[in-house]
């Protein structure tokens, strides 16, 4: 079981409070971009097999969005932040790489 | 007018704890800048309360409040005062970027008594009810079955619960069951 703590309300919610956002810090193309930026943003997905940096919505509670940074494999929770960034947290990047020493930092 | 009913209609169930139909409660709904001084002086004027903290709910003579969200509080009071308040609140906020909405017809409030009321909720609820984490003074906004309902202690036997009118004869069913005799575990109790 996924136990994300909100960074809205603080509340430890278990994932069936949550709701998946997919995949997070995504840069959007929209009208006007080239069909490979769209294509990229409108398909193209890490998929990653380790850390992974999502999105997600606690929908049961507050209804506030949230990111969350965790492992695919293990699951293991790295950590939460706030919606409004578009990136992770220096601090955040620098823990994770401190449990796993051969992630090589978040890239777009 | 028609006559205002509440959802089960002052419905009662005595099992292990007592559910019970809280009859009609005023709710509004008020959106905004939680950290603005304005805000927090209109409520304080509407009902006499200051602003709770994340997840605090308080209650007064007036009625109560209860932290919903970083931009959303709720506040109690009587059914028929709700729109007094909706206007008191509008007038005292006039130019602020704010929204004051009765909700009052939009939920279900029930109460629960006993001394398993942590217990009942835990049957259905994510939330960790154990009374080292969820204290008196908090409102927790969970899920209860499939549905969302929102619930705190109001005393440490009595809990109270709202949730959207739509699923509240469901909400109310479930309770009842969850509440029936010899069915909880005795968990939070045995330590």
């Amino acid at each position: 079981m996924l136990i994300l703590t909100c960074p809205n309300c603080g509340v430890a919610a278990d994932e069936t409070e949550l709701s998946a956002g997919g995949e997070a810090h995504l840069t959007r193309y929209g009208a006007g971009s080239s069909d490979a930026d769209f294509e990229t943003y409108m398909f193209m997905r890490k998929n990653a097999r380790g850390v992974h940096f999502e999105r997600w919505r606690h929908s049961y509670g507050c209804g506030k969005w949230f990111h969350a940074a965790r492992c695919t494999t293990t699951l293991e929770v790295f950590g939460t932040y706030p919606a409004q960034t578009t990136e992770p947290p220096a601090e955040l990047i620098e823990k994770i790489k401190q449990k796993r020493p051969d992630f090589e930092g978040f890239s777009k | 007018m028609s006559d205002a009913v509440s959802v089960v209609n002052g419905a009662q169930f005595d099992g292990a704890v007592q559910v019970r139909d809280a009859g009609l409660v005023g709710m509004v709904t008020l959106r905004g800048d939680l950290d603005s001084q304005e805000l927090a002086k209109a409520v304080k004027s509407a009902i006499g309360l200051t602003l709770p903290d994340a997840r605090g709910v308080k209650a007064g003579t007036k009625g109560g409040v209860a932290w919903m969200s970083p931009d959303e509080l709720l506040l109690f009071c009587d059914y028929d005062e709700a729109d007094a308040l909706v206007a008191k609140l509008d007038k005292a906020l006039a130019g602020e970027h704010f929204l004051a909405v009765n909700g009052s017809d939009a939920r279900a409030s029930f109460t629960l008594t006993g001394a398993g009321v942590r217990e009942v909720i835990a049957k259905g609820s994510p939330a960790d009810l154990s009374p080292e984490a969820f204290k008196q003074g908090e409102m927790r906004r969970s899920r209860l079955g499939q549905v969302a309902v929102a619930f705190w202690l109001s005393a440490p036997d009595t809990m109270e619960l709202v949730c959207f009118r739509s699923v509240g004869a469901f909400v109310y069913d479930w309770l009842c069951v969850a509440a029936a005799e010899d069915t909880l575990p005795e968990y939070f109790n045995a330590g």
